[in-house]
């Protein structure tokens, strides 16, 4: 994973620094609220409905479990206890008082971390897969390159004023772990014609107000041209995209507005340039950003395989933990474990500092000290040896950490929602448990099969309904909670936004109009292997629509 | 439909614990909206709310919410979102101000 220089500590611990002294100026009063906002802002500090809330960044998702630790201890000393993982690969503690938080971000700054939102309209924090470095599926490790990436954009003097906010995905691997197709710049590792590991770059992706799919761009860009092809990217939108209208600033409007194939002339042009101008980065330099990202020595004495099938057949539960919490290492003896931070009636990405201590200290005993945070609001212990498999899950099982349903119903993602943020328009995570209670039984759910449920409490979608297979968006319709359903759509390679299924629903019939929508699909699947997403692109949304909304399909 | 206007009551956070905050008659501060004043003549609410943006020191981001006297004739919301003010987040039952009740 990637160690802090001098130069980041020095940074990081400048920056606690300089906040310290603006939370000191805030409390006597010589700063104003308008004053302070940006700056507690630019430190990851949110005022939201009940109290403040620290946002701490965690690069790639990845910690070492002495950070976890920490994590831990930050929630039981200046929090309640507890953290929540979040669709950005952060945490965010919902309860620190404003003079703990530059003791707070000193505290991370002894594990190498901060809550430095790259905020303002830059390139944010670069996000990856969850599985990278691990995954079976992988061209490459992406982190590199994302790292690479960070440390070119940060403090990049032509685009620190860009139209809007930025947002660059990578993903090594064919399978999309990284909705790279919802982001303003997708990347994917991909290989040519020679067998050469190189990308396929996506723009204009995005969620929130207007929902769009990123489209190709390049199909194939040399791995060494990377940086003058962003920077062409950038340079266009920098002085193409809108600036009249905030709703219309992302890339994905500029795209929409010109047109993909128009836009790539463009591109193309800038990048002629700038290749021929372009300084490569020192070698030396993408060395040792390599190295950091290293995978760990495996242990290579070869797993007993048949030995531990017998162990695991012979309990159902780690049987079932097995089929839907694990999977495939590129290292034949390893395995990934997915985490579940979505127990029934639990909060989906809440961890309690004993559960986050558990868990670094199955990374430290099991797992080469690595952790992971997914997009979807899970831990990941990204290398495993399999034999450790059934101790791991004996481990988890106490801790309350053992729910086996990874990618199914109530894996969902919920973002806070009235329950916490300032500018929700509705609650989702209550929504959330209530679906949980209503499909409780594990074995319903791996009955029905893989289905992602993503809920937003506003159009803001920071829970990704618009890729859910079924989303939820939350709004207020004149003063009270309603609820919109969006069937099919799709995070992964295959992404699609879902499409609007009619009129709203009220918080009382939420749950029962998406357990309509699941019966609908059992009644008409032809076979267990026939998921949601399959029956829902084979017959269309009119089917479900009819199972929605009953009356006006008797009357229709 | 004409839109039915609602009384006022100013509220805020609280400066240090980021704790929902409410104006009471005499221009304290208190954690409970049944304290708050309400103010039916909109001069009077816009004069309380600048009075309360003139104590950053104590508190951030006032403004005037929608309030009407409930059965206990006492001030309560009118709005779902001030009413989860009120108490705290829905999945902790055990967290804000729902906790003290
Ligand atoms: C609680 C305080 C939060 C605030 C004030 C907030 C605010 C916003 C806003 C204003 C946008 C829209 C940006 C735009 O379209 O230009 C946005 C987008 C987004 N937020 Fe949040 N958010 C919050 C929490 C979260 C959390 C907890 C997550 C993760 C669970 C999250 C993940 C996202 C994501 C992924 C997007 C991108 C959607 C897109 O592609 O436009 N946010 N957020
Ligand atoms: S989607 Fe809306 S309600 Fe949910 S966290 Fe984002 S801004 Fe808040």
């Amino acid at each position: 994973m990637y160690n802090y220089n001098q130069f980041d500590h020095d940074f990081v611990r400048n920056r606690v620094k300089e906040f310290r002294g603006q939370v000191e100026r805030r409390l006597d009063g010589s700063l104003t609220e308008d004053e302070f906002k940006p700056l507690r802002l630019m430190n990851g500090l949110y005022l939201q409905l009940h109290a403040y809330m620290l946002r701490v960044a965690i690069p790639y998702g990845t910690l070492n479990s002495r950070q976890m630790n920490q994590l831990a201890m930050i929630s039981e000393k200046w929090d309640k206890g507890y953290g929540h993982f979040t669709t950005r690969q952060n945490i965010q503690y919902n309860w620190p008082k404003l003079k703990d938080t530059p003791d707070i971000l000193d505290a991370l700054a002894d594990v190498e971390m901060h809550a430095i939102q790259t905020s303002g309209n830059c390139v944010r924090n670069v996000t990856a897969d969850h599985f990278a470095g691990a995954a079976a599926d992988e061209i490459e490790d992406p982190r590199p390159t994302a790292e690479l990436l960070r440390q070119w954009s940060m403090d990049h003097p032509e685009f620190q004023f860009l139209p809007r906010k930025f947002k660059i995905a990578m993903t090594g691997s064919p399978n999309d772990r990284a909705v790279t197709k919802a982001h303003d710049i997708g990347i994917r590792m991909v290989r040519n014609d020679k067998n050469e590991p190189g990308y396929e770059i996506l723009i204009g992706g995005g969620l929130g107000r207007t929902p769009m799919i990123g489209k190709v761009v390049r199909e194939f860009l040399p791995k060494e041209n990377l940086l003058p092809y962003v920077e062409a990217i950038l340079q266009v939108y920098n002085l193409n995209g809108r600036r009249d209208n905030k709703y219309k600033a992302r890339i994905k409007i500029l795209v929409h507005e010109t047109g993909i194939d128009t836009l790539r002339g463009w591109i193309e042009e800038v990048f002629k340039t700038q290749k021929a101008h372009h300084q490569a980065p020192p070698a030396e330099m993408i060395e040792a950003i390599e190295a950091q990202f290293q995978p760990p020595e495996f242990d290579t004495a070869k797993v007993d395989e048949d030995k531990l099938s017998k162990i695991i057949s012979a309990d159902p539960l780690l049987r079932s933990f097995v089929e839907t919490n694990v999977s495939e290492h590129f290292d034949s003896n390893h395995s990934i474990v997915t985490i579940s931070l979505k127990p029934i009636g639990g909060t989906p990405g809440d961890a309690t500092a004993e559960q986050m201590r558990i868990m670094a200290g199955l990374a430290e005993a099991y797992g080469y000290d690595e952790l992971r945070v997914s997009h979807e609001q899970n831990i990941i212990l990204p290398h495993v040896r399999r034999d450790d498999l059934p101790e791991i899950y004996k481990v988890l099982k106490e801790a309350g950490l053992a729910t086996a349903n990874v990618g199914l119903l109530s894996d969902m993602i919920a973002c806070p929602g009235m329950d916490y943020c300032a500018l929700a328009t509705a609650r989702s995570i209550p929504v959330a448990q209530e679906l949980l209670n209503a499909f409780e039984d594990l074995k319903v759910q791996q009955d029905i099969g893989p289905l992602k449920i993503k809920i937003s409490g506003c159009i803001n979608a920071c829970g990704h309904h618009h890729v859910g297979h079924i989303g939820i968006l939350g709004l207020d319709k004149a003063g009270v909670e309603s609820y919109q359903i969006t069937l099919g759509g799709d995070g992964t390679e295959t992404a699609t936004i879902g499409e609007r299924a009619g009129p709203g629903f009220s918080y009382e019939e939420i749950v029962p109009a998406v357990s309509r929508i699941i019966d609908r699909y059992m009644d008409i699947r032809e076979s267990g292997d026939d998921t949601f997403l399959d029956v829902y692109r084979r017959v269309g949304a009119d089917v479900f629509k009819d199972a929605l909304y009953p009356e006006e399909a008797a009357s229709a | 439909m004409a839109r039915v206007v609602y009384p006022k009551v100013v509220t805020a956070n609280h400066l240090l614990e980021g704790d929902v905050i409410y104006m009471t008659a005499s221009g304290e501060w208190s954690r409970k909206h049944e304290d708050a004043q309400l103010y039916e003549d909109k001069n009077e609410a816009e004069a309380a709310l600048k009075i309360a943006k003139g104590q950053a020191h104590m508190l951030a981001g006032p403004y005037l919410a929608d309030a009407q006297i409930g059965e206990n004739g006492k001030p309560e919301p009118v709005h779902f979102r001030e009413a989860f003010r009120t108490r705290g987040p829905s999945n902790y039952p055990n967290h804000g101000k729902q906790a003290e009740v």
